[in-house]
């Protein structure tokens, strides 16, 4: 900055530089967002006295909180959340068993370019689609149960968990897998000694994450009739029974916090 | 590191005999749970379904193929829902989630002891119930359509948006702050000064891949009700509709892989 323009800025107050430089986009920017805004809104109905009626009912499940009822459906809540953790277990071990191999196609450097593009290809598809819609479909192909959700689950994990694995395995450092390469292993020796150990620490971390998420969506599969909890939960909505409600989602809170501490407590231990 | 004697010499070992039989009690324990969840799903399963799966299968793809193009008439007014229930979703999630992130990070929140586990509570309670779930209660409470379906993607997001923000509230350069607060700047001054301008990229960011997400979350919303184009799903798959399903799957893809287009895009942009 020369003096001029130091001599140019004294005196006058200092403005913090705009985020969008050119000053026309600045202005259309905030334009278009204002009507888009505006147009947004106005197409929202609200329908106010149901609002209002049905605050009654939004401070009954808020006080159903303060009791709720774990007992009287107890037999039913116990089926449902044992059948979401069946899923969890079930879909976690057979999604993380899969997603491995697919992780290692994946992984631009040390797959050929066929098999990269085919397991790229399966991630995009996994990850694409939603648990829920998969979900749908599946149960119309396979009928109502927890099948229909265990393969859901997989099919999901497998999409998340080989992409961050592969990307992790691409972010590996070379100079150790060149080092086992060059003692003349073969390639399953080269996978176990040169890359396994330098990635399983974030596959331990990833799948225990994984599993936290496969129960949370255990949760709602039972909403199309993949089994778990989510079918006695939309029963209890629709009967307007929001004790027996709240006591399913305290369940599910309670198990998603430990899920989270657990997961906290093995990433810490093998980072 | 354990030494085994073996009759050839004193050979290496990875793992004592103490260690290494732990670990295979653990790797017996985690089979034998796994194949006790796999029996009790194919207890629970109809088997005759599933041998059946293939027929049905090639049976829907052949009734959803083609799709029925002249639906997607029907189809401008649940897709601009959608857009709107995402976006006017993440920004009312935004505006309570700023407040909750400054109560929750440990270095602006008034008290560690008495604020700070309220707001992280508010965190994990509204992030482990899903979007569904969120929807169903809410339809309850204020009855079906777009508003409620709103409100769900709010409450949803508000969790996962705190806590990315109060992370990075918390990993602020401290010497900013220190040098605002030794001009003499108030708490507020301090806040818009020292810690805002930090913290404001991450919080574009945030907001985008939010935004993102519950493109992908409302949908499905519809499924119970929730409005958007999953009320236009349920309604044809209620009607075994399957070329109008498989066109609306088709939309549900597209506007998935536009906003993560339009995400990756934005984001590039800000940071």
């Amino acid at each position: 900055m020369s003096h001029r323009e130091l001599d140019d800025m004294l005196g006058t107050r200092w403005r913090k530089p705009p985020l969008v430089q050119r000053a026309w986009l600045r202005w259309v920017l905030g334009l278009g967002l204002l009507v888009y805004l505006v147009l947004a809104i106005a197409s929202v109905e609200v329908d106010w006295g149901r609002v209002y009626d049905g605050l009654d009912r939004g401070w009954a499940f808020v006080l159903a909180f303060t009791s709720p009822d774990f007992t009287s459906r107890a037999s039913d809540i116990w089926s449902g959340m044992l059948e979401s953790i069946v899923m969890t277990v079930a879909s976690s071990v057979v999604g993380i068993l899969i997603s491995i191999p697919i992780a290692l196609g994946a992984a631009r450097n040390i797959a050929p370019l066929p098999v990269y593009m085919i397991c790229r290809g399966i991630i995009a598809v996994s990850r694409a689609l939603q648990e829920i819609i998969v979900a749908i479909l599946l149960v119309a192909i396979f009928g109502f149960g927890p099948l229909a959700g265990f393969l859901t689950l997989s099919f999901a994990t497998i999409g998340f968990l080989s992409k961050l694995l592969a990307e992790d395995i691409e972010s590996m450092d070379r100079s150790q897998a060149e080092a086992v390469r060059a003692t003349g292993a073969r390639w399953s020796q080269w996978i176990t000694y040169g890359i396994q150990p330098q990635v399983i620490p974030r596959l331990i971390g990833l799948s225990m994450y994984r599993i936290d998420i496969n129960f949370r969506e255990s949760a709602i599969l039972g909403l199309v009739g993949a089994g778990g909890i989510g079918a006695t939960l939309n029963t209890a909505f629709d009967r307007y029974e929001y004790d027996t409600a709240a006591a399913i989602l305290l369940i599910i809170i309670g198990i998603v916090m430990a899920l989270e501490y657990l997961s906290g407590i093995v990433r810490a231990r093998v980072q | 590191m354990p030494v085994i004697e073996t009759t050839a010499g004193p050979a290496w070992r990875k793992r004592t005999t103490g260690q290494s039989m732990v670990r295979w009690f653990g790797w017996l324990l985690g089979l034998a749970a796994f194949l006790w969840c796999w029996v009790r799903i194919s207890e629970s399963t109809t088997w005759f379904f599933v041998w059946d799966a293939p027929r049905i299968a090639s049976d829907i793809f052949t009734r959803a193929t083609p799709p029925r193009w002249s639906y997607m008439d029907s189809l401008w007014l649940p897709i601009w829902d959608t857009i709107n229930i995402a976006t006017l979703g993440t920004m009312a999630a935004l505006v309570m989630a700023v407040p909750v992130a400054f109560l929750a990070a440990s270095n602006t929140t008034p008290s560690r002891v008495f604020v700070r586990p309220l707001a992280l509570l508010i965190i994990v309670a509204t992030r482990s119930i899903n979007s569904l779930i969120w929807a169903l209660l809410l339809i309850a409470i204020i009855g079906p359509g777009v508003f409620a379906g709103i409100c769900a993607i709010a409450i949803r997001s508000i969790g996962f948006c705190a806590k990315l923000l109060y992370e990075a509230i918390e990993e602020i350069d401290r010497s900013q702050v220190e040098a605002i607060t030794a001009t003499g700047g108030s708490r507020w001054q301090v806040m818009a000064f020292g810690i805002v301008p930090q913290i404001a990229p991450a919080f574009a960011g945030i907001a985008v891949f939010r935004w993102d997400i519950n493109i992908r979350e409302s949908t499905v919303l519809g499924l119970v009700g929730a409005g958007g184009i999953g009320l236009q799903l349920q309604a044809s798959l209620n009607t075994l509709a399957w070329p109008q399903v498989s066109l609306i799957l088709l939309v549900i893809l597209f506007a998935v892989v536009i906003s993560e287009w339009v995400s990756a895009k934005v984001r590039g942009a800000i940071i």
